[in-house]
């Protein structure tokens, strides 16, 4: 938010890659921006998966890689849930809940969450370890950054989360 | 009521955060000392837009209910 006064900061680490888990850091998130606070979420290792975007199976310079990106495969439309994920059906059962009771999806979250100036920050080594590069991920990701830039928030947030 | 409404918000329907996501955004576009009315029927908003309100630094005028639906009434300081 363009709000000059100081009304505190939030870091939020989603290290989890699961939709349950994601849309839990992204109320916090959308919630605090309404608050006029200044919010990051550092994406790392699983958590990448909700910033990716969609399609490009096969990603990655070697075979491990592209293993691990094609077995990992998932963006903010399709995450599975941490618990009740019945292959599958339990993520399409909660979407549809979740709709009902006018609940955004992830994917609307994150669009709220960029345009109250949510700054989303992947983290450089998981992408480096996955094979994953900038044009991986939707264009609302800000600067790639490393545990330090981190901790330089985090240091400097009142509240501090890991999801 | 001794104020003057400067615009509605009908955020019916929508569930938390998102009431207080969209009376932010309406705050961003409204002027110094203009009333806002939100409508609302998530009942956490009841709770959560008085301290939406003080933490921003803007002021609650009053809350209304009429059957479902909940007046909170704000004003942009």
């Amino acid at each position: 938010m363009s709000d000059v006064k100081n009304k505190g900061s939030v870091t939020i680490v989603l290290f989890s890659g699961e939709m349950d888990k994601a849309i839990a850091a992204f109320v916090i998130a959308t919630a605090a921006a309404s608050m006029a606070m200044q919010v990051n979420i550092f994406f790392t290792f699983w958590g990448l998966k909700a910033i990716r975007k969609e399609g490009g199976l096969i990603k990655g310079q070697n075979w491990m890689q592209k293993m691990l990106n094609v077995m990992n495969y998932g963006h903010a439309k399709k995450l599975a849930l941490s618990k009740l994920n019945m292959m599958g059906m339990g993520p399409m059962m909660l979407k549809t809940m979740m709709s009902q009771k006018r609940v955004p999806s992830l994917h609307e979250f994150i669009k709220t969450a960029h345009s109250l100036g949510v700054k989303f920050y992947p983290c450089e080594m998981s992408m480096t370890v996955m094979g994953l590069k900038k044009e991986d991920f939707i264009d609302e990701c800000g600067e790639i950054i490393g545990a330090v830039s981190y901790l330089a928030k985090a240091k400097d947030s009142n509240i501090n989360l890991f999801i | 009521m001794d104020f003057e409404i400067g615009r509605t918000l009908d955020a019916r329907g929508l569930s938390c955060p998102m009431p207080a996501v969209k009376t932010a955004l309406a705050f961003e576009e409204m002027s110094i000392g203009e009333v806002i009315e939100v409508l609302t029927d998530d009942p956490v908003s009841k709770k959560d837009l008085p301290v939406w309100a003080e933490a921003t630094g803007n002021k609650l005028l009053g809350i209304k209910e009429e059957e479902k639906t909940i007046k909170i009434y704000l004003r942009k300081a």
